[in-house]
């Protein structure tokens, strides 16, 4: 499912004396099936572009076009539930969504939202249990007996109940392990390749947009500075720094050993494997030439 | 609507009345809703106007606001305004119908009554709208000493306040945060009848607690690790200071007073 931003412009609070301009004249697409990388400075409107994915805000001006939904600031609140059905958010800090007694009804909570019965919602619960990494045991337990990192999966679990065709995450790993985050995004990886869900990801890692996304959008002050494949985006490494951004430790490095080799990254690895790939190359080379 | 709410919040500036004492401040406020039902005519309440619209020029902040904060108790005015213009019998009755009189008299009282409540909120919204929450609270505080005498603990009712204060718009963030992360797992909040409007309450109102009790158990284990240990023997940060211009303020609010006894039938 498409989602399209035109002339996009958010003000909250209008009219009173705490109002504040979040978006200028947005204007950007997220294409069906793409792995798309949100990344900004604090402050630069992230989250709020992330709530008109699904509707949660309506644009003051402009219009989002999601699927076959126009919303614009006029657009009724009515038949809002099947669009956030088809767009599913991964909040930032979910585990502070979780309520029910155990964690198979709350998995249930969303499905039974939009029409599911209890023994359906719970038979997906059971189904997902095993993706976010947790076993069947867990279906009876309470959320709050759980530690952060189990609680965020089966808040995770709990979206992905909805079997969401577009799915948002807003900072899916902040606070987990080193482990915790691996796994949290490969199954969010997996996800994209194996059932070709659209992905937006919101993220200060720049080591996971080098590793999944394929497009990357870059906010400043409430306006799409630039879009494109990440690859190109890094190149800029003094631009991205202007931005109050990173680039990723692959490219860092990459950037080291040219400055000190004179040795050319073409393509510019994204990954450990791809700059190890290139170096590799590189080191026979060499050796070639001594010989 | 919580994002209408103007009632209530602080909105930096440095005019006259942003720089008063809190606690000259908090009296006058509490003295003036004491006084204003020392008027009863045209006159009293005409000084009273002058007064608050002094009041409000002196803070500098768009009047604009002022009717926004109104705005939100609009209903409550009407209603008791309306009850009363059809319920105060009187001299001079201009309709009648069963026990529904409209007199002179009655119409007279609704304007005063609404004239009395529009004052109020102005007031209490200069209050709010000019004083930062945490120097409110510090004037409490100073103004509650004398209890400590009769064995009211006045540092841990302040404290509980300040805390309160302070975490009024981060959990009202949080409220947000919780709600769209409901609504976008498919609860409508404000939608259907009064037992599913209710019901839709749980998911927010479960999660809202819990991490209620969670930050207040960081939050106490903050304040032990650095060395908090209750009232005895603290020093203020945050030190009032009573200057002339606050003497000002409280004269200027006893010569309204006496101008009401004077004036008033």
């Amino acid at each position: 499912m498409d989602i399209r931003f035109e002339e996009v412009g958010y003000t909250y609070q209008p009219g009173t004396p705490f109002q504040s301009r979040a978006l200028f004249d947005i204007n950007l697409s997220i294409k069906d099936s793409s792995f798309t990388a949100l990344v900004g400075h604090t402050g630069s409107g992230k989250s709020t572009v992330l709530q008109h994915l699904n509707a949660l805000k309506k644009p003051t001006s402009g219009q989002v076009t999601i699927g076959d939904r126009v919303i614009t600031n006029f657009s009724e609140d009515k038949g809002l539930k099947s669009l956030r059905k088809k767009v599913g958010i991964v909040f930032q800090f979910p585990e502070a969504q979780l309520f029910e007694e155990t964690v198979g009804k709350d998995i249930a909570f969303g499905p039974k939202n939009f029409g599911l019965t209890e023994e359906e919602g719970l038979a997906k619960a059971r189904e997902l249990l095993p993706l976010v990494g947790l076993d069947e045991s867990f279906m009876e337990r309470s959320p709050f007996d759980l530690s952060g990192g189990q609680m965020r999966r089966v808040a995770i679990a709990g979206v992905l109940a909805l079997e969401p065709e577009v799915l948002v995450l807003d900072e899916p790993t902040a606070g987990l392990d080193p482990q915790g985050r691996k796994d949290v995004m490969d199954m969010f990886y997996n996800l994209y390749k194996n059932q070709g869900l659209t992905v937006v990801l919101v993220t200060h890692q720049m080591d996971d947009v080098a590793t999944y996304a394929d497009h990357m959008i870059v906010l400043e002050k409430g306006t799409v500075m630039k879009e494109g494949h990440p690859r190109d985006l890094f190149k800029e490494a003094g631009w991205l720094s202007s931005m109050q951004l990173g680039v990723p430790s692959t490219v860092r490095f990459a950037h080291e050993l040219e400055e000190k080799f004179q040795w050319m990254f073409d393509p510019l690895p994204l990954t450990t494997d791809e700059l190890a790939e290139q170096m590799k190359e590189k080191l026979a080379d060499k050796a070639g030439e001594s010989l | 609507m919580m994002e209408k709410l103007i009632f209530g919040r602080y909105i930096p500036g440095h005019s006259f009345i942003h720089k008063l004492d809190p606690r000259s401040k908090l009296m006058g406020a509490i003295w003036f809703i004491i006084i204003i039902f020392l008027a009863n005519n045209w006159l009293t309440y005409l000084a009273l106007t002058v007064f608050v619209l002094t009041a409000v020029k002196l803070s500098e902040i768009n009047p604009k606001f002022f009717i926004n904060g109104v705005k939100p108790l609009i209903w409550l005015i009407l209603f008791t305004v309306i009850l009363q213009i059809l319920f105060t019998s009187g001299q001079t009755i201009w309709f009648r119908l069963g026990p529904v009189v409209i007199s002179q008299e009655g119409m007279l009282n609704g304007v005063f009554i609404f004239m009395r409540f529009v004052l109020i909120i102005f007031m209490s919204t200069i209050l709010t709208l000019t004083t930062m929450p945490l120097s409110l609270t510090d004037a409490i505080e100073f103004l509650l000493r004398p209890l400590n005498a009769v064995k009211v603990p006045v540092h841990e009712i302040a404290l509980m306040l300040s805390i309160a204060l302070r975490f009024v718009p981060t959990l009202m963030d949080e409220t947000e945060k919780i709600m769209n992360a409901q609504r976008a797992r498919g609860i409508d909040f404000g939608e259907g009848n009064i037992y599913q409007q209710m019901k839709s309450i749980v998911p927010l109102l479960i999660p809202l607690f819990v991490s209620s009790f969670n930050r207040a158990e960081e939050l106490a284990t903050a304040m032990e690790a650095r060395g908090y240990k209750g009232g005895e023997g603290r020093t203020k940060y945050r030190q009032l200071a009573w200057e002339n211009r606050d003497t000002i303020v409280m004269i200027a609010f006893g010569l309204l007073s006496v101008g009401l006894f004077l004036l008033r039938t």
